[in-house]
Formats: C-alpha cells, sequence, structure tokens
C-alpha cells in the first residue's frame, strides 16, 4: 500500500516547521502511527508533509513547580520510561504503557495522539482526568486549550489550520491520590473498546472515559456522586448517562455503556487502593 | 520530487535517492537488497517489518524512508557476527522458535528490544512485549521460550 504522492521537508526548528504549516496542503508529521496508515489506506492525502519527528525543541519532559511539561514530540516510549512521570504523574505511565505494541509506542508521539483524537485513543482517557492543557502554536499565534474544549468530535480538534501542539500540560500529582486506567481491550488492533482513567484524593475525584462515544470525555456526573457517596458501583452506574455510544462489530452501543460501567467501577476501586 | 537520505544500515553508510512516499521496509528490500524484513500485513499490526532504527524496534512499513535519513538502521541481516549467530537468533534455532520462518526476522528483532529494556522479564512480560509481532505457526511457546532462554544466558 503506497500513499499518494507527496512534498517533504524536514525543518530544523518549530519556527521553519511553523512558517512550511502556514501553507495551504501542508500537515506536520511526528511519529507517523496514525497518520502514516491512514495516507497508506488514502483515508489522507496531503499535498506535504512538515516532519516535525525530529525536533529537539519539542522533545522533553520537565516538572515546573506544580505541573508536567511534556513536549508534543516526546514519544510513548519517552513517557513510559520516564522516572519523572512515573513519579510525578504515575496515571500518564500507566495509560501509556497500554498504547499499541513496543514498535508503536517506540515511534508515536503525545502530542500526535492528541492530535489524531481517535475516539478509541487510550491517552485522551488520561488526558481529560487529568484536565491536561495544550500549548497550541502556529504562526504568529500561541494559545493554550483545556482537553475538553480539545476534543471536539470524532477525529477532531479544537486545533487550527497551520497549528500543531507544542506542549502538554498536567498537574504533579499529590500525595494521598491514587490512579488507575481500566481498559477493554479489542485484542486485533490493540485499541480500547472502552478505557477508563481515574485520579481519587479524599478531596476530589476525576474520571475520563475513552472509546464509548466520538470522543473522550470526563463523566462529571459520575464524578459528583462518587464524591457524595464514596460508592463506586452507584458512581460508575452513572458513567455512560446520555453518551452517544459507538457501535460496531466489537461492540454494541448498549454493551459499550455496559463496559464503560463495569469499567469505571474497576477504575475507582482500582485508584482507590492506591490513595496511600 | 525526490530526496536525498543518507542512512547507515547494519554500519555500512549509503546514500539514496528516493520518493518521499517511499516506505522503510520497500526501501530496504527493493533499493538496499535486504529481504530479510518481510511484508505481512502492511497495515503495521503484524510485525513482520521489525527492525531497529537508532536503537529502536519500529515496524518499517509505517515508516517513510525518508524519515530515517541520518538514522542508524539494523535488520536482521546485520545481526550475526563472522559467521556467528548472534544469541538471540541461535536461540530461536535452538528451542525451535519458528516453523515457517516467515515472522521470525520481526520477532527476533522485538525480542532483542524487550531483552535490552528488562534483561530478566516475567512470561507474561515477553508475551506483552511480543504483542505487536503475529506468529500463525507456532502458538509462540517456542518463541517465549527462545526469548526466555536468552534471558538465562543460554542463547550462544
Amino acid at each position: 500500500m503506497i500513499s499518494q504522492q507527496f512534498e517533504y521537508s524536514a525543518p530544523a526548528t518549530l519556527q521553519e516547521a511553523l512558517d512550511l504549516l502556514a501553507n495551504e496542503g501542508a500537515k506536520p508529521l511526528a511519529g507517523g502511527m496514525s497518520l502514516i496508515p491512514m495516507m497508506k489506506l488514502r483515508l489522507a492525502a496531503p499535498e506535504q508533509l512538515i516532519d516535525i519527528g525530529r525536533l529537539r525543541e519539542l522533545n522533553y519532559i520537565r516538572r515546573e513547580g506544580e505541573q508536567m511539561h511534556i513536549g508534543a514530540g516526546t514519544t510513548h516510549w519517552d513517557v513510559e520510561s520516564s522516572p519523572i512521570v512515573r513519579a510525578h504523574c504515575p496515571l500518564l505511565s500507566e495509560t501509556v504503557s497500554n498504547i499499541g505494541d513496543i514498535q508503536v509506542r517506540n515511534r508515536g508521539t503525545i502530542g500526535g495522539s492528541a492530535a489524531h483524537a481517535d475516539p478509541s485513543a487510550d491517552y485522551p482517557a488520561a488526558f481529560c482526568a487529568l484536565e491536561a492543557q495544550f500549548k497550541l502554536v502556529k504562526k504568529g499565534g500561541e494559545r493554550v486549550v483545556g482537553a475538553s474544549d480539545f476534543f471536539v468530535d470524532m477525529l477532531t480538534t479544537a486545533l487550527e489550520s497551520g497549528e500543531i501542539i507544542a506542549e502538554v500540560i498536567v498537574p504533579v500529582e499529590q500525595r494521598g491520590t491514587g490512579v488507575s486506567y481500566q481498559k477493554c481491550v479489542q485484542p486485533a488492533s490493540g485499541f480500547a473498546i472502552v478505557g477508563v482513567a481515574v485520579r481519587v484524593s479524599s478531596e476530589f475525584v476525576r474520571i475520563g472515559v475513552t472509546g464509548l462515544g466520538a470522543k473522550a470525555y470526563r463523566a462529571t456526573n459520575a464524578e459528583e456522586i462518587y464524591t457524595s457517596t464514596h460508592d463506586a458501583a452507584k458512581a460508575a452506574a452513572v458513567v455512560a448517562d446520555g453518551a452517544d455510544s459507538n457501535s460496531d462489530i466489537h461492540a454494541s452501543a448498549s454493551y459499550r455503556k455496559h463496559l464503560a460501567r463495569i469499567y469505571t467501577q474497576r477504575a475507582l476501586k482500582e485508584a482507590a487502593s492506591r490513595m496511600g | 520530487m525526490q530526496t536525498t537520505i543518507h542512512v547507515t544500515i547494519n554500519g555500512k553508510k549509503r546514500s539514496d535517492t528516493v520518493e518521499p512516499r517511499l516506505l522503510l521496509i520497500h526501501y530496504l528490500r527493493e533499493t538496499v537488497g535486504l529481504t530479510g524484513p518481510h511484508i505481512g500485513c502492511e497495515t503495521s499490526i503484524c510485525g513482520a517489518c521489525t527492525v531497529n532504527v537508532d536503537g529502536k524496534a519500529i515496524k518499517s512499513c509505517a515508516m517513510f524512508a525518508v524519515q530515517a535519513n541520518g538514522c542508524d538502521v539494523l535488520t536482521i541481516e546485520g545481526l550475526a557476527r563472522d559467521g556467528k549467530l548472534d544469541p538471540m537468533q541461535q536461540a530461536f534455532w535452538n528451542e525451535h522458535g519458528l516453523q515457517c520462518g516467515f515472522c521470525t526476522p520481526g520477532m527476533i528483532m522485538t525480542a532483542k528490544q524487550i531483552l535490552e529494556r528488562n534483561p530478566h522479564p516475567t512470561e507474561a512480560e515477553i508475551r506483552d512485549g511480543l504483542g505487536g509481532n503475529l506468529c500463525r505457526c507456532t502458538g509462540y511457546q517456542h518463541i517465549v521460550n527462545a526469548v526466555k532462554a536468552v534471558a538465562a544466558g543460554k542463547g550462544a
């Protein structure tokens, strides 16, 4: 399977990349784990690929005060193997180790996964539970968008033409917070039929759900019930309420909702047991 | 629309002019003539095309050759030294870790990465690590045994 023809550039700096991305028909290429398969299937046919996968400026993990800043070009393996992430954002470590396989995690990037916004991707569940913020840049502009506004619809984000994710910002987890990512995996593709990311402490609970609907979401109704009752079953019972559930050969809409409830309950219990 | 790339493949430097849409697997097999990495599913599922780029196991059907510009590429052909098989190759031989052999080059490249990162994995970790490589003959048992043998120092 061969993609359509395209022009290729590998700019040396982010600024140069943003200048090139301002051209109509230009698309950024990072790890390529989503874009290249789509190009091979001719579901995507960009005229020009701007390779941002080599930019060191987009490849870093650092802690600044109570926030973790992760460059958009950081690979899943770099996140998975990072002691800083494990210590300060264990939900990301756990979630990322569930993505694809070793080879995919070696190439795929945190920014690429977010920008692709696959409804069955693992990362977005954690982004929602973490209330992650995305620093978006384009030629002559920069803005920060929260996860709930960033994911718009299936494969659709708040990214504008010529704009890329530069950085993902997540909170440093405080002592006493337990986290868990529970996933019903589609065994052939490795994607989540449903995946639920939870953070819970004595003060708050956050629940992010992927795979169920067109986009990942934060289940605030379930969070409210858990806050008032501390009952995982009662909270999980409403996690899929109002969701427009996907349906395919792997799971019908009603079965997906059932799975979301089961996996929410598991994630809440596991996270609570890790509050320490 | 041609681009010149400079790549080190199995320790040898070379330069080639390629179309940007040429996949790394096609570059390796057709331009360079290394047919060890195989083309199985072409959809980045089966792992038969796995090679190592700059120390990382990757699926070469999901990477353009131009993305490997300036990189160090290691294929199954680059593992043996002076006619002596790599310990992982030898272990696959010893443990009968293959039947038809189609998945073997990819299996071996991934298996080596697993042990580089975790020299003493559990069986579950080995199986999880090989999740991106499909074998339709062996039922995986002997492949897992081969990886275990290398971890136990029995590959050579």
